[in-house]
């Protein structure tokens, strides 16, 4: 039951009216996103205050009709009669009335008192367009409001009428005519259901979809006691009736017909312009020749926006957490707490964060080309392709989207509006290789093919994943989601500039219910992550680390005192001197390396061999230090060998660590499962890891291999693993499939459970995947090993 | 006056619907939109790879791909 003092309002109408503009208006901020118990239809509701009076907002789906074959429909119609809301305001576009009017024809069957918003009134007097809304109020019974949403036009005048009406309770009276013989047919079973007494619905209504057979509505009625009569009657009268009507159709059509005449009775001028401008910015943009060019250039645009501009922020976002964990580092002392928090909890809200500026642009994007109207143009522009995949043209644009991120993507699937054409983009998406698979395959392409076939190697990987997506589209769409075919019936709606308000509404209502739905996932999945690959923290290890850095230690102070005596120092003077050089060396390699980074340039190397010679880089230190240079340039050799060799130590030491993990454990434990596909512990450790983001594969494997590195400097990587005989070209192949089609990282699942609004379908994903990798590796290293390789 | 399928009509082509074949969620969704008969339609083009089309019906633009266009007969005017 409605709060004492509250009206409840149910917002209807078609899809493109002004709807969610107009909700927007008149809610603000004040506004809540949730989900229909069960069902993956978002459920918006949104509060305001209007002369004292508290008004609860209820933002039905757009529909263009109200029957049980869309979900949709279905719960926009369920909202109504089973909710209870005081009024219906129905949105309907002015500039395409007639059509808006169907809709209006079906919510008036629903006897709830109406308000009918006469929206986008400015774009139909632009057309010439004039409406006698008196007519239409007596002809519909409902109280008709114009307003133009756009410009919050007619906003105050629709809360007044809104309350007047609520307050006076009244429904319009007026429903469809459905001809003399239907008429008489929904009347006798009117009373048959008013003798049950115990439907609560409006009768007329259920009467009227008894007779259409509505799936929904029939088995509303069997829940009620003593409608058995009721429900053979309505099948013994469409026996009766069925060969003297369609009742098929015929409903529909009474109900087209009677928004024909509400329409043209009320018509009192009509359009004058033929060619509208959305008509001529539509001959260009969808133009046989120029529309598939433009529509790349759009998808290119949008792709680049989402990935390359939203890499910069994702990029400080990252450098921010970075240098906070170095700061927890100094600030807490080593041990379980530092690493917990550094590793743990800061990764982890680092990894959700920097997902934020992705998704912000995409929803930017997304609900720019929605807004203007292009997003129809382009699914009209690519549907020939995607059907030929078994999908929908906007498939298009998560699937694209894909190549940047799986986490964008997923989410933009929900520009799709059919359930099934949904389900089936958001569970091939993962194979569009994401860009944090990109160093993955570029290290194993770079350790084990000749620099002109890695860049072949790697784009195989890529269209092998678009193959996979397209089989798996087929088979999903035969064998999961089968059933009556979905129809591509879409409309292109007129082009609109957007306005800013709009758009960055619904681009930070995304961001939060990402934040909100699925942040706390990722961010717990990352925290386990890390206690699987840092736990158990006290490890045996078979060496004394800490004796050997003294142990090298000790060894280079005695160099080091060789080295100042062979070159005849031996005043702290000079000694002061030579020291202040090397740090001068030192600080001129570690500025040239900075530089070299921020120009996306190799680090400088520097030999430090016995018998190295100084590089060109110290010129003009020795310049400066003509006596003492030689000296100092053994003393930093002397310093930078100490640095590898207590660097190769703790290399050693984080190998071992790791190596007695739990993920470790898990990785050997499934070890027989793995080594039917060529790959070791190692490898399946690494795997594992790779589930908190792909390209963490590349710096576990550098860590577990004592060797270092990360996805920004693999070189070492990449030295270790040509010369480790375990691995062959056919396992580095083998291991590339795997990370192309095995789950995607922890973000991507959770994203994948808010939007498909279950755990069972974020399981089934993980499951398929891992098995398909599976099935697909064994053969193929089998293959290849037949074959030699 | 000849009846063709919508989807052999050419571009610039007007006609009023005189029947609609198929059935189940196919047939009610383009109902839903209006394509009933004695409804007069428009046909404003064909995407550039010949699939969808793109027809005018009272007042507004409707995609719909060739096979449902393929269950939609038209009087040719």
């Amino acid at each position: 039951m409605a709060e004492k003092g509250q009206i409840r309002i149910a917002l209807a109408g078609n899809p493109n009216c002004g709807k969610t503009t107009m909700f927007n208006n008149i809610t603000g901020a004040k506004q809540h996103v949730g989900n229909y118990a069960g069902v993956t239809v978002e459920k918006k509701e949104g509060y305001t205050n209007f002369n004292g009076q508290e008004l609860l907002f209820i933002d039905l789906p757009g529909t263009y009709s109200l029957t049980a074959r869309s979900l949709d429909e279905l719960v926009a119609r369920n909202v109504i009669v089973n909710d209870n809301p005081d009024v219906i305001v129905n949105v309907l576009d002015a500039s395409n009335l007639e059509r808006n009017l169907y809709l209006a024809a079906q919510l008036l069957e629903l006897e709830k008192p109406m308000v009918i918003a006469l929206n986008m009134s400015d774009v139909a007097e632009d057309m010439g367009i004039k409406y006698d809304l008196k007519k239409m109020a007596e002809l519909t019974g409902a109280t008709i409001v114009s307003t133009v949403g756009r410009t919050n036009i007619g906003t105050k005048e629709l809360l007044e009428a809104t309350i007047s009406v609520a307050a006076s309770q009244k429904a319009p009276g007026v429903t469809v005519d459905y001809g003399d013989l239907l008429e008489g047919k929904i009347a006798e079973l009117v009373e048959e259901l008013k003798k049950s007494g115990t439907v609560t619905y409006p009768l007329r209504w259920i009467a009227i979809k008894l007779l259409e057979k509505d799936a929904d509505v029939i088995g509303k009625v069997m829940r009620f006691d003593n409608t058995e009569a009721v429900i053979q009657k309505a099948e013994a009268i469409r026996e009766e009736i069925k060969n003297q009507v369609d009742l098929d159709i015929v409903f529909q059509e009474y109900r087209h017909r009677f928004a024909v005449e509400v329409y043209n009775t009320c018509l009192t001028q009509a359009p004058t312009t033929l060619e509208t401008r959305s008509d001529r910015y539509d001959k260009i943009l969808t133009h046989r020749i120029w529309g598939l060019p433009i529509f790349m250039l759009v998808m290119w645009l949008l792709f680049n926006f989402v990935n390359t501009v939203g890499a910069v922020p994702q990029g400080w976002i990252e450098d921010g957490f970075t240098a906070l964990q170095a700061w927890v580092v100094t600030a807490i002392p080593e041990g379980q707490l530092q690493s917990l928090i550094s590793d743990g909890i800061i990764a982890g809200v680092g990894a959700v964060l920097s997902f934020v500026p992705l998704i912000l642009l995409l929803f930017l994007g997304i609900s720019f080309l929605e807004d203007t109207g292009y997003m129809a143009r382009a699914a009209f522009v690519i549907d020939r392709v995607m059907r030929a995949c078994g999908l929908h043209g906007k498939s298009f644009i998560p699937l694209l989207l894909g190549f940047g991120c799986s986490v964008p993507s997923v989410m933009g699937a929900r520009i799709l509006d059919n359930y099934k054409d949904r389900m089936v983009t958001i569970l091939i998406t993962p194979f569009m290789s994401c860009s944090a698979r990109l160093p993955v395959y570029t290290l194993f392409a770079a350790a084990f093919f000749p620099p002109e076939w890695s860049g072949t190697v790697v784009f195989g990987v890529y269209a092998l994943g678009i193959v996979f997506g397209i089989i798996f589209a087929k088979v999903f769409r035969k064998y999961l989601f089968s059933g009556e075919a979905e129809p591509f019936v879409m409309e292109l709606p007129p082009y609109h500039l957007p306005t800013l308000k709009a758009t960055l509404m619904h681009m930070f209502e995304r961001g939060i219910l990402y934040l909100k739905k699925a942040g706390t996932f990722i961010m717990a999945a990352s925290i386990l992550v890390w206690f699987i690959t840092a736990y158990p923290m006290d490890v045996e290890y078979s060496k004394d680390y800490d004796a050997l850095h003294d142990q090298v230690a000790q060894t280079y102070e005695m160099k080091d005192a060789e080295t100042l005596s062979h070159f005849g120092i031996t005043t702290d003077e000079q000694k002061d001197q030579v020291n202040e050089i090397v740090d001068n060396m030192k600080s001129t390699v570690a500025d040239a390396t900075s530089a070299a980074e921020s120009n996306q340039e190799p680090a400088p190397e520097v030999a430090v061999e016995e018998d190295s010679e100084a590089p060109e880089l110290f010129n003009d230190i020795k310049d400066e230090n003509k006596d003492l240079f030689p000296a100092a340039w053994a003393m930093y050799k002397n310093s930078a060998n100490l640095d590898a060799e207590n660097q190769k130590i703790d290399e050693e030491q984080k190998s071992e660590k790791l190596e007695q993990s739990y993920a470790a454990m898990f990785g050997k434990a499934i070890n027989p499962v793995l080594e039917p596909l060529g790959f070791d512990w190692k490898i399946g450790v690494s795997l594992v890891a790779g589930l908190a983001a792909k390209e963490v594969v590349v710096s576990t494997l550098g860590t577990i291999y004592a060797v270092g590195g990360d996805t920004d400097h693999p070189q070492a990587l990449t030295d270790y693993l040509q010369n480790d005989p375990h691995f062959t070209p056919l396992i580095a192949l083998t291991l590339m499939l795997f990370v192309l089609i095995y789950p995607p990282c922890i973000a991507a699942l959770a994203v994948i459970k808010r939007e498909t609004g279950s755990w069972k379908w974020m399981l089934f994903m993980f499951c398929y995947e891992n098995a398909f990798a599976w099935i697909a590796c064994f053969i193929f290293y089998n293959i290849g090993r037949a074959l030699g390789f | 006056m000849a009846i063709k399928k919508l989807k052999d009509m050419k571009p610039g082509e007007s006609g009023l619907i005189v029947a609609l074949h198929g059935s189940g969620n196919v047939k009610h969704r383009l109902i839903d939109m209006g394509l009933v008969h004695g409804t007069k339609i428009h046909v404003m083009k064909f995407a550039p790879l010949g699939d969808p089309v793109e027809i005018k019906v009272k007042n507004f633009e409707l995609a719909l791909r060739t096979s449902e266009a393929g269950m939609i007969d038209v009087e040719v005017q």
